[in-house]
């Protein structure tokens, strides 16, 4: 896919640690309103990636374009967000201390300056907003409920719900279904393939039953680059892949 | 918006606090100058000025409340800008001495007569004026404040480096200080002042007046606190503190916000400082000391910090124990300063005033809870607001038998 009618677009980025290349010649593009499964074993550079995509990790080499046109290398994670890059961390991180409520609202769509929030009045709509979120996430109950006293799941969804807040046009997910029950990961993959409805999205996740239930193109990462990309049963058809996870 | 924005700063905890100082503010000096000596109700000159040093104190870590209870910035540096206010003061009230030094001299104050120095140097001018001194009151600490968290913030120096930065910047100022030649009175510092706005600093009046504007400049600078942190602001403040790479990733600039409130903190630091050096009558740059700084760290802890009234109670209990042990057992005050951290750091953590605002949030959830498993058919949901976003919450505080579904179920 051309660069310019891409939503995201990686090419030739490398990173490197101390000597040790996270990221080696990555190059991924995903197109407006696509929804990609990244998988690949520990240590592949998925996070890493997610990192430099969002403004944390500066890559050594390669070219990173959001909307076919803008430059994410030279942003910090406050503008790629205000660009429309949303992201859920691995380790799931809510603010403990603020309600269910709290991180909504704060993650909500508005003006992000210290005079702006300090004069902020939150409207009708931006309650409706919360309340739809609230729903969507099933946390209605526990809105006045602190975050740190969520379960694991609770606050993988909160985070979900925090990510939607932001209206983003692009959502990077990782390891949405970690420490879920199955029926948690089942509505998981639900609830994302919703919001590929009407959003583009990248999912890292090591469960496969989950990336199946997802239904889309898949990407192997392996020793930070692109190792294979097609259907599941087309990757996992692929002796290389095959290899990389029995860990030969 | 106004008006929003302060009626937001109003609730029964800050109620009760204002009820207190406002109290405090009529009757201290009302006992002072109404009540007869030997009354019952008169409170004697030294108490008054020992409890409006107290109130400083207390407005200073207010403000290291500020912006280490609710945005993790642990300042150990805050002295120096309360000492930097403090000087400003102090040079109002070295001019307003005039010719009454022992020199004599109409402009220099006696020091720089003693440094056979022939003029005032520049940045003694306009230090005559009330109106200039009270604005380098704030703009001096909020200035230094301000390039400090510009440089800081930006390059994200954040925890213990950046508690390190801020003890060198208040031990480099001490040292500054000390220099005879910086024009500041060196070791001596500032003192023998006379008159503040044309009363006399001795009178008793004027003590009164000193220690009601103490009082209600902690007042105001309460409410302040109060509505920002209570504001949207506030909670992003929070967020900081409690996750700020996740902050950064929503689209907050966390720079802006760290000195935003870094600059407000330093100037209500300033504040303290101006009004505690007329009430002491000298300012010397012991106050610099890097462990000032440190002790007014502790009165938030001990308080409890993110509760601005725990900062206020602890200031004001933890000197009022130094006052006594200085008096009575001078040996053993920096022992049991040390022994007092240790014990509310292990047992404490909340501080005084979070740990009880723990209990009756605990207290008050069981009762709801309790009254729905009665069979009552509202859910038992808490207001949409984080009560008072406490620091270091526990993880595990769920209250038994209010579990709900879980999202799988
Ligand atoms: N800041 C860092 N400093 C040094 N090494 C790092 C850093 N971040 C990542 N790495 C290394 O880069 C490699 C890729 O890490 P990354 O977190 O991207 O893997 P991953 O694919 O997300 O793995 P996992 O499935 O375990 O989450 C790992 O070997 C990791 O140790
Ligand atoms: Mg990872």
């Amino acid at each position: 896919m051309a660069r310019s009618s891409s939503l995201l677009y990686l090419d030739g980025v490398s990173v490197s640690f101390d000597g040790f290349k996270a990221l080696n010649e990555l190059s991924l593009t995903i197109g407006p309103g696509e929804m990609r499964a990244i998988i690949g074993p520990n240590g592949a550079g998925k996070t890493t990636m997610m990192d430099v995509i969002t403004g944390k990790t500066r890559p050594d080499s390669g070219e990173v374009f959001f909307n076919g046109t803008v430059d994410l290398t030279g942003e910090d994670e406050a503008s790629i967000a205000e660009l429309g890059i949303g992201r859920k961390f691995q380790k799931p991180t809510v603010f403990e201390s603020h309600t269910v409520w709290d991180n909504l609202e704060l993650a909500l769509k508005a003006p992000r300056g210290p005079f702006a929030t300090l004069f902020h009045v939150i409207s009708g709509a931006e309650k409706k907003r919360i309340e739809y979120l609230l729903e969507l996430i099933r946390l209605g109950g526990k809105r006045g409920e602190l975050a740190a006293n969520l379960s694991h799941g609770q606050k993988q969804w909160l985070e979900i719900g925090m990510l939607l807040a932001q209206d983003p046009k692009l959502l990077l997910v990782d390891e949405p279904a970690a420490g879920m029950t199955d029926a948690e990961t089942a509505e998981t993959a639900e609830l994302l393939k919703d919001i590929a409805n009407d959003h583009s999205v990248v999912v890292v996740e090591h469960d496969m039953v989950f990336v199946r239930s997802l239904g889309v193109k898949v990407t192997v990462l392996h020793e930070g680059s692109v190792l294979a990309e097609g259907s599941l049963d087309h990757v996992s058809a692929n002796d290389r892949v095959v290899e990389v996870y029995l860990g030969r | 918006m106004m008006t929003s924005f302060l009626f937001r700063a109003m609730d029964t905890r800050a109620g009760i606090f204002l009820a207190i100082m406002a109290a405090v503010i009529i009757l201290v000096p009302a006992g002072n100058l109404l009540a007869p000596e030997g009354s019952a109700f008169h409170v004697p000159n030294y108490a008054v000025t020992l409890m409006g040093k107290y109130l400083t104190y207390a407005l200073l870590a207010l403000a290291v409340d500020l912006v280490w209870g609710y945005c993790g910035i642990l300042s150990l540096g805050h002295a120096a800008f309360f000492a930097l206010g403090g000087y400003a003061m102090g040079m109002y009230l070295m001019r307003q001495i005039g010719t009454r030094g022992v020199y004599g001299d109409p402009n220099l104050p006696d020091f720089m007569v003693f440094l056979n120095w022939q003029e005032l140097p520049w940045y003694w001018y306009g230090f005559d004026m009330f109106w200039f001194a009270a604005l380098m009151v704030l703009l001096v600490p909020g200035f230094l404040a301000f390039v400090f968290g510009w440089f800081a913030f930006r390059s994200r120096v954040t925890g213990v480096y950046l508690s390190i930065i801020t003890q060198a910047l208040t031990y480099a100022l001490l040292l500054a200080f000390f220099r005879n030649d910086m024009g500041f009175g060196g070791n001596n510092g500032l003192t023998d002042f006379k008159d503040i706005l044309g009363f006399d600093i001795q009178a008793d009046t004027t003590r009164a007046g000193l220690f009601a504007a103490s009082g209600v400049a902690l007042v105001l600078c309460f409410i302040v606190c109060r509505a920002l942190t209570r504001s949207k602001l506030g909670k992003v403040l929070v967020a900081v503190r409690d996750a700020e790479s996740r902050t950064r990733f929503l689209g907050y600039r966390v720079e802006h916000y760290k000195l935003f409130v870094w600059t407000l903190s330093a100037m209500m630091a300033g504040i303290a400082g101006a009004l505690y050096v007329p009430q002491v009558g000298i300012i010397n740059p012991g106050e610099f000391a890097p462990a000032n700084s440190i002790e007014v760290v502790i009165w938030v802890a001990v308080g409890g910090r993110g509760t601005l009234v725990g900062a206020v109670l602890g200031a004001v209990l933890v000197n009022f124990a130094k006052t006594w042990f200085t008096g009575a057992l001078p040996d053993i005050w920096l022992f049991a300063l040390g022994g007092l951290f240790v014990f509310v750091t292990l047992f404490l953590p909340k501080g005084i005033v979070g740990t009880v605002s723990q209990g009756w949030t605990a207290l008050r959830q069981r009762k709801v809870s309790a009254a729905y498993e009665e069979g009552s058919d509202e859910p038992p949901s808490a207001p949409p607001h984080s009560p008072g976003a406490p620091a270091n919450v526990t993880h595990s505080k769920r209250a038994p038998g209010a579990a709900e579904p879980q999202p799988a179920e």
